[in-house]
Parts: structure tokens; C-alpha cells; sequence
């Protein structure tokens, strides 16, 4: 019985799944994806609270009466081209161009910090008000749901600056492209995320 | 300066309590002196402390389980005596806010610290070898999860002398989990410890899961793989999608507690209900994901010692996968009184009782396997047999529970506690001792001894049946759980029958440090190759204990129990070395070890409100990480004349 | 090797082409683009009737999610795709259990018990 590894070209009739162990790249990716999907079933659990205490006003505020959509169209807009900016940074880093690299990611970096900045003015706005996560639980529900959302953004660009260290000081090899096709990954399942903020949470407060 | 922490924290009043600590405090003073002594700091340092080799996180796993089972056992001692002696007025010798901590502390440790890193533990040392791999998909986060595992545990303990445990029951329902109704640490020490423990079970379902779907011998496809590592699989896709929401849910209520939120308050719109079904949402997939390991070590355990492939393997795949599935269609059956309507609780009445089916189809399975076989009598299928009656008589009472209008009745009794008694040790339990003395071998070079081995078998199960039988009749006559006393002292000689079977468990518990002592001290007599059981997968056709890397070169699979078929056919599993080979092992790492120093620190400056602690505990965990993601030199080459076999 | 025949299948975003595929993500931004206008606009027009309306954003978000996922994750239905798409499938079969099960037993629980801020006066 004669050991055939996996790096020699297979025939193709030989199934994936008896090809033996995938490479670093797969391994890494699909790993990723599930911590990915484990933090999407966080998400699950705060919607699921939103959607059940979304009625719980205990006599204050209801989204309907907070809620600014033009303000939120303009958080979703930075998301969405962020995202875009994301997968164009993807494909520099792939090619080896560095300086393209850092100017894509830097954009989408960029982007994200107008996202937070937005979401802040507007946290900071509903605090003044006395609508703060104290008042009902469907404040709590909301300031948590967002919030989340927003802590993942603002970990995700920690997550960038260091990876554009990364690339400066190790350059594009093999560990580095994986973390940085794993922060893509997680940077497009933010703005999946987003979907399900904006219609649920603000496009769903109806008076 | 240190927040809510002052001298008052320790117990001083509480003599069992000082005891036990001083007793504690001694017993780790001298195993720090007496590894100083002769010098086994480096040892332990280099080999285990810093290890990624899943082999020795996976022993680490199951020594602290094992360590963790003799405190999760002393508060169920304890609780039995009380028991024993509060009939009919009498008091007892256990105070109600002492009682409270104890049955609280009692289930969380024996579900978080001993059920799971006994399983986990099997499974990380068993997985990559059956699958013919050299590790798991991530060595060094697999030693990241183990030290956050140890982290949680080593805080639940600390409750013992510094502040208290919670008095909630394991599960800390609001409002009485809430700041108004317990303002003390416990609750806080409860939720920590779980947070950090839990993302180290996570990340562990994420690396195992990935491993067994990405990381297998070439041939081995998915009909090929162990039954061992589908159940495996399954328990660990679980772990991926349930422990997300246990995390999501603490943390709305640490957000009730920290920030005065109005989750699960009694006001401002809370609703204490939307806890309880979110906390079972993950609790019902948690019964499945330590039950099923424990059914994969049956399945190995059967077919070996009948000297026969296991029947029906197809149909155990489909039954393992469909329980995977099902686990999450059942979860209202924890509260069935808890007022749903007629057609919810019928919906997961009906759902309940489905999901015994696929367990069936195990049991018939593995009497099939056993019909016919040449059976060898060893500990380990003592174990199993045992866990075929035992589990069986669990699962039927738990199918009764079913039933709305019955749990009704039987909900939070101690029929109630019996049932799940029942199928948690008689299943989980049993298997991880089946487990334990079936793969002892291989870890270590040399068996158990055997005969020590069936007396802690026959200590477990009559210990078992004495304690809880009881409690099924108990529990139809009226008592309720988590009672300090009781009025009725007609119920007092079952409640001495039910002693008397905790101490016999205490017997097995002790015989099982004896049966290591001795083992140990005969090793050189009871020393084993790498096949001391005749098996069929792929973990035998290593040495005992197997080098670093399992396998030199990767074994070609062709078929199911490749291992089998290899010794049948008179093949080497392994090809024969030749020409230059050399083996690539991932490098140690003390990232593990240091962010669990610092998720300890973490923790307990936040249970204690010690904020500028708790920023420097983070802080040093952030650091930690940055420092290891530029780590470059991350695998060590092991040359030719090491790996000849 | 070329990715497609790599073992046990491709990682989630990754493609066997990568020259020209910044045309996908441009066709996967104007269709989210599109997608995001419609659902502010039809939660403010007058022309859907009203009762419609959250079953219309409901199947905006839910197109606009899977844009994402096949322009941006790249998840397609190829044969080493197959592990991600069945994760992607059980994660989404949780998510949906979580949130639509929670809404059906909280809504269930709320009809046959009394509103807590009632059962708290009781206590006074």
C-alpha cells in the first residue's frame, strides 16, 4: 500500500473527501467560517430578545418616536461600500500589490470609523434624550443588539490596523493572506449583520 | 481601591468551610514544595504546561474532570446527609444559604468542569488518531480552550474561601439571579467563570469540528470514518451552535447586573421568562453533546469486545446525525409548566418522545453487535452493559416526563432529579469510565489494573441504584428539589437508602485513586504494545504511547475499521519508512497559559468590581495575542532517525 | 494544483479566478445598493399596502443577505463547497429555530400568563 499525499496533482475522479488533509488555507478558512457562524447565532439570540421586549416601552420611548432613518441610510451606505472597498483590498493583497493593499483596506477602515462615528452621535443623542438602556427593556434590547453590532465593528478595526502592521513588518506571506482573508470574511458577515439591523430594528419600528 | 473586597469576603465564621480550605491550601503547598524539591518545573513546563500535542491536552482535560469530580462529589455527599438527618423539623447540619450554594455549585461544576473536559478531553485525544492525522486543525487554540477551561474552574473554586458561590440552582434563573434578589458576588463568580470557560469550549467545537471535516487520512471519507468521530462530530457541531446563545444570554444578564438593564427585571418591561427559554435553547443541546461522545465510546467499546464490526454502521450515522438535529426541536420540555399553551407543549411533547427513537436504534444496534460476538468481560464492557440497563430505565422515565399533563406533576421533584441522574451518569458517566480504562492504554504504555477496575464498576452501579431509586419514588410521593428539610419523616428511610448509595459511590470514587496509585506502581507488569485489545481502528496501530506526531507517514485507508483490515489482509497500517522523511510538529506555545493567568485576573477583578484590575487583565490578554500573532517560527522539524519506526 | 481540485474542498470567498472578479463585487454592490434603496422606501411609501410591508422588507433583507453571500462570500453551489454551504444550512436552520421559535413560545407564554408588572401589584 503505497502512501500518496495530498501535494501531488490528484486525478480528478478521486472524491474531495478522500483526498486526505485539506491545506492551511482551507483548514484556516473553514474554520473561521464556523467561529463566523457561532457569531451569527449571538446575533440570533439578541434579535430574538429585540423582536420579544420590542413592545416592553414601560411608558417611555417607543423606536418609532427615536429612531432617524435618513441617519441610519447614511450608516448603512458606509457599511455597504466599506464592504466593497473590503473585497477590492482582497483581491490587491492576492495579486502581491502592496501599496494597493494598504490604500483599499484604508479606505474600508476609513469608512468603518464614519459607521461608528455615526452610531455614537446617535447613542449619544438618545442618552441626552433619557432614553438610555435603563429606561425599558426594550432600550436595553436595542443599546445591546446595536451595540453589539458596533463593538464587533470597532474589534474589527483594531483587527485592520493590525493587520496593516502585519503586512508592513512580515510582508504578504502565506499567514498573513490567510488572517487577512479571514478579516474579509468577517467584515462582509458585519454588513450581513447590518441587513438584518436596519430592516428589523429601524425599518421594522413602525408607530 | 479594591472595590467590593475586604477581609469580610472570607468566610472565618463558616468552620466546614475554613476546614476544607486549610486542608486545600496544604495539599497545594505541598505538591508546589515537592515539585520544587526535585526540580520538575522545567519538565512541566516544556511537556505539559505549554504543550499543543492534543494527546497531552487531552490528558489535562481528563485529570482535571477527574479532580474536579471529587468536589462536584463532596457537595453531593453533603447534600445526601443533610437529607438523611432533616426529616420531620430537625434542621440538619447545613444551613439553607449554605445548602443553596452547595446544590448550585453541585450541578455547575459536575456539568462545566467534570462531564465536559472528561469528554472533550476523550475526544481531543482520540479524534486526529483514529482519523489517521497528526493533530487537530488548530494545536495552539486547542491549548487556548483547555486554559480557559482551567481558568472558569479555578475561579468557581476560589468562591470556596473568597466571597461565596451563587444560590440559584445551576442554571441562575432571574429575577432571583438579578442584582435586587442576590447583590452578592455569587452570582457573579457563576456568570464569569462560565463566560471564560465557554469560549473555550467553543473555540474547541470549532477546531474539532473543522478537524474532523477537513483533516482526515487519505481514503478515509466520511463512510470510513469511526463511529467514535461522528459521534464527535456531531457533538461538537452542536457545541458551535448552542454555546453562542448561553454566551449571548449570560451576557444579558451581566448587562442586568453591571448596568442596571432591564433584561430579565421584574420592571420596566423585563421578562424573566425569555432567560429561561433562551438558556434552554442552549441546555437541551448540552444533554446531547455530552451524551453523544459518551455513546461513541460505547460503540467502540462493543465492537471490539465482541471481536466484531459494529452492526448497522449506516444506521448509526443517520440515528447520531438526526439526534444532532433534533436535540434543538425539544427545549420547552424544561418548562412545560411554565405556562405555554396546550398546542406548544403538545408540539414538544410529541418532539421529545421522537428524539428516544434514534437513541433506540442505537441500543438495538449494539445488542446486535453483541449478539453473536465472542465477548471479553473487561472493565470496559462492564461499563457498557451496565450503561445498556441503566441508560434505558433514564430514557424511559424521561419519555414519561414527556408527557405535559405527567410533568405537570413530576416537574422540578425528584423524579425530576432522578431521571436526569440517571441518564447522566448512567450514560455519560459510564462512558467516560469506559472511555477512560479503554484508551488508558494507549495514552500511557501500560493497563489498569483489572480487577480494581470491575470493583469501582460494582461500587458506581449499586451506589447509583441506591441513591436514586429512591428518588423516583420520592419524587411521586410529593418531594421537591433543592429542599434543605423536609416535613414528612416518613420519607426519612429513603432518604437513608439514598445515603447509603452515595457512600458507596464515594467507595468507587476512592477506589479509582487507588486503582491509579497501584497501576502505576505495577506498570512495568502490566506493560502494552500498541494493540493491547485486539482493535479495529486506526489509534492501535500506534505505539503506546504514541510519538509526538502519531503518525510518520499518513495511513492510506481503503475501508471502515482500517486498522482491522490491515491486520487481516497482513498489511503494515503504516508504510514502511524509507528515503528522507521528515516531520514537521507544531512549535510549544505558553499563549494558553498566559491568557488564562489573565482571563483569571480578568475575572476576578470584575466579580469583585476592581476595575483598574480588570483593565490590566485585559490589557495583558490583548498583549499576550499581539505578541503571538507575530510569531514566525511556529513548527519544529523532526529529522529522519527520530521518526524510523 | 488548481483550487478546484484541492482537498476536502474550498475555503468560504475563495475563488478559482481571481483576475476580473472586482467586476463581482461591483455587481454585488449595485444590487445591494438597489435592495438597500427599496426597503427605506417602502417603509415610508404609501403605494404597499400596509399590512405587506414587513413581509416585503423581510424578503429585501433576506435577498440582500444572499447577494452578500454569493458576490461577496462566494458561496456557491460547486462540489468543494459543499462543507461550507451544509454549515451555512445548519447555522441558518439554528438562527431560524432561535428566532422564530423564541417569537412563538414568548408570544404563547404572554397570551396564557398574566403580564408581570400585574403580578408584581399582586405582591404589594
Amino acid at each position: 500500500m503505497t502512501n500518496i499525499s495530498s501535494s501531488v496533482d490528484e486525478p480528478l475522479d478521486v472524491p474531495l473527501s478522500l483526498r486526505g488533509p485539506a491545506s492551511t488555507h482551507a483548514v484556516v478558512g473553514f474554520g473561521f467560517w464556523l467561529f463566523l457562524l457561532s457569531d451569527i447565532v449571538i446575533f440570533a439570540a439578541l434579535f430574538a430578545t429585540y423582536a420579544v421586549l420590542s413592545g416592553a416601552t414601560a411608558g417611555g420611548p417607543t423606536g418609532a418616536e427615536l429612531f432617524d432613518r435618513h441617519h441610519v441610510f447614511a450608516e448603512t451606505l458606509c457599511l455597504l461600500l466599506s464592504s466593497f472597498t473590503c473585497g477590492l483590498g482582497s483581491i490587491a493583497a492576492q495579486r502581491g500589490d502592496r501599496q494597493a493593499t494598504y490604500g483599499w483596506f484604508g479606505v474600508t477602515a476609513l469608512l468603518g470609523l464614519c459607521f461608528l462615528y455615526l452610531e455614537f452621535a446617535e447613542f449619544s443623542t438618545l442618552l441626552a434624550q433619557g432614553a438610555g438602556p435603563t429606561r425599558s427593556a426594550f432600550l436595553s434590547a436595542f443599546f445591546t443588539l446595536v451595540g453589539t453590532h458596533g463593538l464587533h465593528v470597532a474589534a474589527g478595526l483594531i483587527w485592520l490596523v493590525v493587520m496593516l502592521a502585519q503586512i508592513a513588518t512580515l510582508g504578504l506571506r502565506p499567514m498573513v493572506q490567510n488572517r487577512l482573508f479571514c478579516f474579509a470574511l468577517f467584515w462582509h458577515a458585519l454588513d450581513i449583520v447590518w441587513v438584518g439591523v436596519f430592516t428589523i430594528v429601524y425599518l421594522g419600528a413602525t408607530p | 481601591m479594591l472595590g467590593k473586597l475586604s477581609w469580610a469576603a472570607v468566610p472565618f465564621d463558616q468552620p466546614i468551610v475554613m476546614g476544607v480550605t486549610a486542608v486545600l491550601l496544604i495539599g497545594i503547598a505541598a505538591l508546589l514544595l515537592l515539585i520544587t524539591v526535585k526540580g520538575w518545573w522545567g519538565y512541566l513546563w516544556r511537556e505539559w504546561l505549554t504543550s499543543v500535542d492534543h494527546k497531552r491536552i487531552g490528558i489535562m482535560y481528563v485529570i482535571l474532570a477527574l479532580v474536579m469530580l471529587v468536589r462536584g462529589f463532596s457537595d453531593a455527599i453533603m447534600m445526601r446527609a443533610q437529607l438523611a438527618l432533616a426529616a420531620g423539623g430537625a434542621s440538619g447540619y447545613l444551613p439553607p444559604e449554605h445548602y443553596d450554594q452547595i446544590f448550585s455549585a453541585h450541578g455547575t461544576i459536575m456539568i462545566f468542569f467534570v462531564a465536559m473536559p472528561f469528554v472533550v478531553g476523550l475526544m481531543n485525544f482520540v479524534v486526529p488518531l483514529q482519523l489517521g492525522v497528526r493533530d487537530v486543525a488548530f494545536p495552539v487554540m486547542n491549548a487556548v480552550s483547555f486554559w480557559l477551561t482551567a481558568a472558569g474552574c479555578l475561579l468557581v473554586n476560589l468562591s470556596l474561601f473568597i466571597g461565596e458561590f451563587a444560590r440559584t440552582g445551576w442554571l441562575a434563573y432571574p429575577p432571583l439571579s438579578g442584582l435586587q434578589y442576590s447583590p452578592d458576588v455569587g452570582v457573579d463568580y457563576y456568570l464569569w467563570a462560565l463566560q471564560i470557560s465557554g469560549l473555550g469550549t467553543l473555540l474547541s467545537g470549532i477546531n474539532l469540528t473543522t478537524t474532523i471535516l477537513k483533516l482526515r487520512a487519505p481514503g478515509m471519507g466520511y463512510g470510513r470514518m469511526p463511529v467514535f468521530c461522528w459521534t464527535a462530530l456531531a457533538s461538537n457541531l452542536l457545541i458551535v451552535a448552542s454555546f453562542p446563545v448561553l454566551t449571548a444570554t449570560f451576557a444579558m444578564l451581566l448587562l442586568d447586573r453591571y448596568f442596571g438593564f432591564h433584561f430579565f427585571t421584574a420592571e420596566a418591561g423585563g421578562n424573566p421568562m425569555m432567560y429561561i427559554n433562551l438558556i434552554w435553547i442552549w441546555g437541551h443541546p448540552e444533554v446531547y453533546i455530552l451524551i453523544l461522545p459518551a455513546f461513541g465510546v460505547f460503540s467502540e467499546v462493543v465492537a471490539t469486545f465482541s471481536g466484531k464490526p459494529l452492526f448497522g454502521y449506516r444506521s448509526m450515522v443517520i440515528a447520531t446525525m438526526g439526534i444532532c438535529v433534533l436535540s434543538f426541536c425539544v427545549w420547552l420540555h424544561h418548562f412545560f409548566t411554565m405556562g405555554a399553551g396546550a398546542n406548544v407543549n403538545a408540539f414538544f411533547g410529541v418532539a421529545t418522545m421522537i428524539i428516544a427513537v434514534p437513541t433506540g436504534v442505537k441500543i438495538f444496534n449494539w445488542l446486535f453487535t453483541l449478539y453473536g460476538g465472542r465477548i471479553q468481560y473487561t472493565v470496559p464492557m462492564y461499563w457498557t452493559l451496565g450503561f445498556m440497563i441503566t441508560f434505558v430505565i433514564g430514557g424511559m422515565t424521561g419519555v414519561l416526563l414527556a408527557i405535559p399533563p405527567v410533568d405537570f406533576v413530576l416537574h422540578n421533584s425528584l423524579f425530576l432529579v432522578a431521571h436526569f441522574h440517571n441518564t447522566a451518569i448512567g450514560g455519560v458517566v459510564f462512558g467516560v469510565m469506559a472511555g477512560l480504562a479503554y484508551w488508558f492504554p494507549k495514552a500511557f504504555g501500560f493497563k489498569l489494573n483489572e480487577r480494581i477496575g470491575k470493583l469501582i464498576f460494582w461500587c458506581w452501579f449499586l451506589g447509583f441504584y441506591l441513591a436514586f431509586m429512591p428518588l423516583y419514588a420520592l419524587g411521586l410521593m410529593g418531594a421537591t428539589r433543592r429542599m434543605q428539610q423536609y416535613p414528612d419523616d416518613s420519607w426519612q428511610p429513603l432518604m437513608l437508602v439514598a445515603f447509603s448509595g452515595a457512600v458507596f459511590v464515594l467507595c468507587g470514587i476512592v477506589l479509582t485513586v487507588v486503582q491509579l496509585v497501584v497501576s502505576i506502581r505495577q506498570r512495568r507488569s502490566n506493560q502494552v504494545d500498541g494493540d493491547p485489545w485486539n482493535g479495529r481502528t486506526l489509534e492501535w496501530s500506534l505505539p503506546s504511547p504514541p510519538p509526538a506526531w502519531n503518525f510518520t507517514r499518513l495511513p492510506q485507508v481503503s475501508s471502515l475499521d482500517a486498522f482491522w483490515h490491515a491486520k487481516s489482509a497482513s498489511e503494515p497500517a503504516q508504510s514502511p519508512a524509507g528515503g528522507d522523511e521528515s516531520v514537521h510538529v507544531p512549535r510549544n506555545s505558553a499563549l494558553g497559559f498566559l491568557l488564562a493567568f489573565c482571563s483569571v485576573v480578568l475575572g476576578f477583578a470584575l466579580i469583585w468590581h476592581i476595575w483598574w484590575l480588570a483593565g490590566l487583565g485585559f490589557a495583558g490578554a490583548m498583549v499576550v495575542w499581539l505578541a503571538h500573532a507575530w510569531r514566525t517560527d511556529r513548527e519544529v522539524l523532526i529529522p529522519v532517525t527520530a521518526t524510523a519506526p | 494544483m488548481t483550487l478546484s481540485t484541492q482537498a476536502q474542498g474550498t475555503a468560504p470567498g475563495e475563488t478559482a479566478v481571481s483576475h476580473g472578479s472586482w467586476r463581482t463585487y461591483l455587481v454585488g454592490l449595485l444590487f445591494a445598493l438597489i435592495l438597500t434603496g427599496a426597503s427605506f422606501w417602502a417603509a415610508d411609501t404609501d403605494l404597499v399596502y400596509p399590512a405587506g410591508v414587513p413581509i416585503l422588507l423581510g424578503v429585501l433583507a433576506i435577498a440582500q443577505m444572499g447577494i452578500h453571500i454569493v458576490f461577496f462570500l462566494h458561496i456557491s453551489s460547486a462540489p468543494d463547497q459543499t462543507n461550507n454551504i451544509l454549515a451555512l444550512a445548519f447555522g441558518i436552520f439554528v438562527v431560524g429555530l432561535v428566532v422564530f421559535g423564541s417569537l412563538i413560545i414568548m408570544g404563547n407564554l404572554n397570551h396564557t400568563d398574566m403580564p408581570m408588572h400585574e403580578m408584581m401589584q399582586m405582591q404589594r
